[in-house]
């Protein structure tokens, strides 16, 4: 069992230090406030939805409508209101979510 | 055994005892079915080839012959000849002093065969894995712990299995007698009235005084245990009843098992649900626990395909397969809302299905309640868990009154409806039906396509997406005969929206109680039962989850547990972080992450644990952790090899929340 682990053990792993969400060099500021926020706890680190919060990005709605919603949501999601999340900060979001790359298509891995 | 036990279970399932319910339905009719111990219509697990000894072979007739040395013999010994009339596969435990002399008598008297010991590192791993055990192979397997303290242990564990209406043989030591008992711990571990703490979520239990007392609520317990809805059953067993010999010319009988038959819902609801369902525009049936078993499978895609009615599968337990064209569980809010009949089977939250609510700041910071369903909607329920409520725990959930409301097992009473709603449904609907049939077909393809195309954002992501994860383990397993022992819910259910789960033992349904920690052991007890089917076992493995025990990574790895552990680690207790950042924003605030990436309190992480170095500490194979998705195909295809070999393996994962 040790041996093989040990074999095995030549397939390199980055063991993270630290948080695994910390925003690396390579991110905007607006994932950082992505991140910082919260938002990606229903919606994913990228956006791309999950059980508890629909997809933001690729192609997240237009920065009013946006803004719109997480000011005053009413619904399932808890509205981030100004005095806790700058408009700024918003703005930074949404050019975060605006930058994804759009999905790969993965119907012939899924579905062959 | 599995002989002796086989042809004669073939004569007790014609003589099922005409039990109706338990005299609180008016009406209640017997079943024709099957009895529970028989009812998933698989091959025997392959370790129940034993032969019978002479006492077993004298229990099926009733009476045991007295040995020669028989004035020498334990209590206990007499005890494990109770337990192999009952043709247990396994026993789980973690050793005690309160068990020492049946511990004993089953390992050198009985052989440690019928059933086998398995060796388990806290009371809550056994449970779970007697209630995963359970939902592969619908046996139940005692679990043996120590008195008070190893009973506290197994709580959390009986609750869950509880919930989930799952039969579990729950056997406590103690020591009764005061005068006579060890002065000491075992004081400390002794009690008046040990079943006490699990009375509320446990369906009976005895604490016999002889040991013919004991044979017979063995048997009793397993019978009732073994009545829909199944539940928990407690035995406490005292230690002076075990450790002394029994008395000279005692006679000693160990009764017969014979199965109850289910208990039916009442014929004349059944014909009425019938009608309204055969007249409906749009029925919807929702299914929760429906299925107890493979026929119960069956009997809900029958049902469903005689009115081309939609299924939404709540996945209590596997009730239609994923790739049906009615399974139409993604838009289940939808179709309730659109239902004129809507038809629950053992739903577990009636009220939760079909009224909507919303955990906001709206209604004085209540939520918003709202109906789901049009004020003209008729719900008809079919229930056996109405036969049995208790008042403390709340799993009986919101209040929801119905249009027709039956206490009775589905599963027993769907042949019935199903012969009802053929007769009721009128010729001139076929046309109506073809063109539902149709209209669900189109629905459940588009839906396909929107998951897959969903899968694919992100697909490079890290933390991996758990749809790369889902979709990178169903390469590797979709060749093998695979089993899911874990739920999907929180990896955004991918394996449910992406594979075809159309067996029964492809999946098993959740916790029912939701108490954290259930997952690891009941994927452990899964595993070991789909061994003796030669089935490949995976595990997605919740972090938080497994570290509330991860003694069972032992158990899985001593005893040969095959099984793929694929670790889904977010690196939190990922509800728990939601929760604080809802609380937060209601409250206006910022959630303080102390330096990490989630609320304080919420995070496992800041030293992130090495699953791969914690898993191959207890002697399983392990890599990881595993964090660019590239990696992660040879990872799994290596592990795959290591299960297929016969061994455990677990593969860590970082991956994203949900
Ligand atoms: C606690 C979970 C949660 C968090 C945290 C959260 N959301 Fe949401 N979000 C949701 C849910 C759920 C919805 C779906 C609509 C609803 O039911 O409220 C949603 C919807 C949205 C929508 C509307 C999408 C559409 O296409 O209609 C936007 C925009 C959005 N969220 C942005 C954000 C941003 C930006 C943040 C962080 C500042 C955030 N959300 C944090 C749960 C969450």
């Amino acid at each position: 069992m040790t041996r093989s682990f040990l074999q095995f053990a030549s397939l390199s792993f980055a063991v993270l230090v630290g948080s695994s969400l910390q925003a690396t060099a390579a991110d905007d500021t607006g994932h950082a406030q992505f991140l910082k926020y919260g938002c990606w706890q229903c919606h994913g680190t990228e956006g791309q939805g999950t059980s508890a919060g629909p997809k933001l990005a690729p192609e997240p709605l237009p920065y009013e409508a946006f803004s719109a919603f997480v000011r005053s949501s009413s619904r399932q999601m808890p509205p981030f209101r100004e005095q806790v999340l700058p408009d700024q900060d918003l703005q930074a979001i949404h050019a975060y979510l605006s930058s994804r790359p759009p999905a790969v298509d993965v119907k012939k891995f899924i579905d062959p | 055994m599995a002989n002796t036990r086989g042809s004669s279970r073939r004569v007790f399932l014609k003589t099922v005892v005409a039990a109706g319910a338990t005299g609180t339905v008016a009406g209640a009719q017997v079943a024709n079915a099957a009895g529970p111990a028989e009812h998933l219509d698989l091959p025997p697990p392959k370790p129940s080839a034993l032969p019978p000894n002479a006492q077993v072979a004298a229990a099926e007739v009733g009476q045991v012959p007295n040995a020669p040395e028989e004035s020498r013999k334990p209590g206990s010994d007499f005890m494990v000849d109770v337990m192999k009339s009952l043709n247990f596969d396994y026993l789980l435990t973690n050793p005690a002093s309160s068990v020492r002399s049946f511990h004993e008598s089953l390992i050198n008297y009985g052989g440690n065969k019928m059933p086998e010991m398995l060796t388990c590192m806290h009371e809550e791993s056994a449970i779970g894995m007697a209630h995963g055990y359970f939902k592969i192979t619908g046996k139940p397997i005692p679990v043996l712990v120590h008195g008070t303290v190893g009973l506290q242990h197994a709580t959390m564990g009986i609750f869950n299995a509880w919930c989930d209406r799952v039969p579990i043989i729950v056997i406590g030591g103690n020591h009764l007698d005061a005068a006579t008992r060890p002065p000491g711990v075992p004081t400390f571990h002794a009690a008046q009235d040990p079943n006490a703490i699990i009375r509320d979520f446990t369906k009976w239990d005895d604490q016999p005084v002889s040991l013919n007392h004991f044979a017979q609520s063995m048997v009793r317990a397993y019978r009732i245990a073994m009545t829909p809805p199944y539940e928990p059953v407690a035995i406490s067993l005292d230690a002076g009843l075990q450790e002394v010999p029994y008395p000279k010319g005692e006679k000693l009988q160990i009764p017969k098992y014979v199965a109850s038959a289910p208990p039916q819902a009442d014929a004349a609801a059944l014909r009425e649900a019938a009608k309204l369902l055969a007249e409906a525009e749009n029925p919807v049936i929702i299914a929760d626990r429906a299925a107890r078993t493979p026929a119960g499978m069956r009997l809900v895609t029958e049902l469903a395909e005689t009115l081309q009615a939609p299924v939404v599968d709540q996945l209590g337990r596997l009730n239609i397969a994923t790739n049906h064209y009615l399974n139409q569980s993604s838009r289940g809010r939808a179709l309730v809302s659109q239902a004129d009949v809507v038809l629950g089977l053992e739903l577990s939250d009636f009220w939760g299905t079909v009224n909507g609510y919303i955990d906001n700041e709206e209604n004085h910071g209540h939520g918003i309640q709202e109906r789901g369903t049009k004020p003209s909607a008729k719900l008809i329920s079919i229930s056996a868990t109405e036969l049995l409520s208790k008042s403390n725990f709340q799993d009986f959930q919101r209040f929801q009154p119905v249009d027709i409301g039956m206490a009775g097992d589905a599963e027993a009473s769907l042949p019935l409806l199903i012969e009802y709603v053929k007769s009721a449904l009128p010729a001139g609907k076929k046309d109506a039906l073809s063109q539902r049939a149709e209209r669900h077909k189109k629905a459940w393809a588009e839906n396909r396509a929107r998951s897959i195309a969903a899968a694919g954002i992100a697909w490079d992501a890290q933390p991996i997406s758990t749809a790369r994860l889902c979709a990178e383990i169903w390469n590797q397993i979709k060749g093998e005969d695979w089993s899911m022992v874990s739920r999907d819910s929180f990896h955004s259910s991918w394996p449910t929206r992406l594979w075809p789960f159309d067996k029964y033992y492809q999946f098993i349904g959740a916790s029912g109680g939701y108490g954290v920690g259930y997952g690891a052991p009941a994927a452990v007890g899964a595993a070991l039962a789909n061994r003796a089917f030669g089935r490949f076992s995976l595990n997605i493995q919740s972090d938080g989850d497994l570290m509330y025990a991860p003694g069972v990574l032992w158990t899985a790895a001593h005893h040969k547990i095959p099984m793929l552990n694929v670790m889904h680690n977010n690196r939190g207790y990922h509800q728990e972080v939601m929760h604080v950042q809802r609380m937060s924003n209601r409250h206006d605030r910022v959630a303080n992450l102390g330096g990490g990436s989630v609320p304080v309190g919420t995070g496992i992480e800041n030293p992130n644990i090495d699953y791969a170095k914690l898993a191959s500490s207890l002697g399983m194979w392990s890599a990881g952790p595993i964090t660019d998705p590239k990696d992660l195909a040879p990872a799994l295809k290596r592990a795959v090899e290591v299960v297929k070999g016969g061994e455990p393996a677990l593969v860590d994962v970082v991956c994203q929340p949900r």
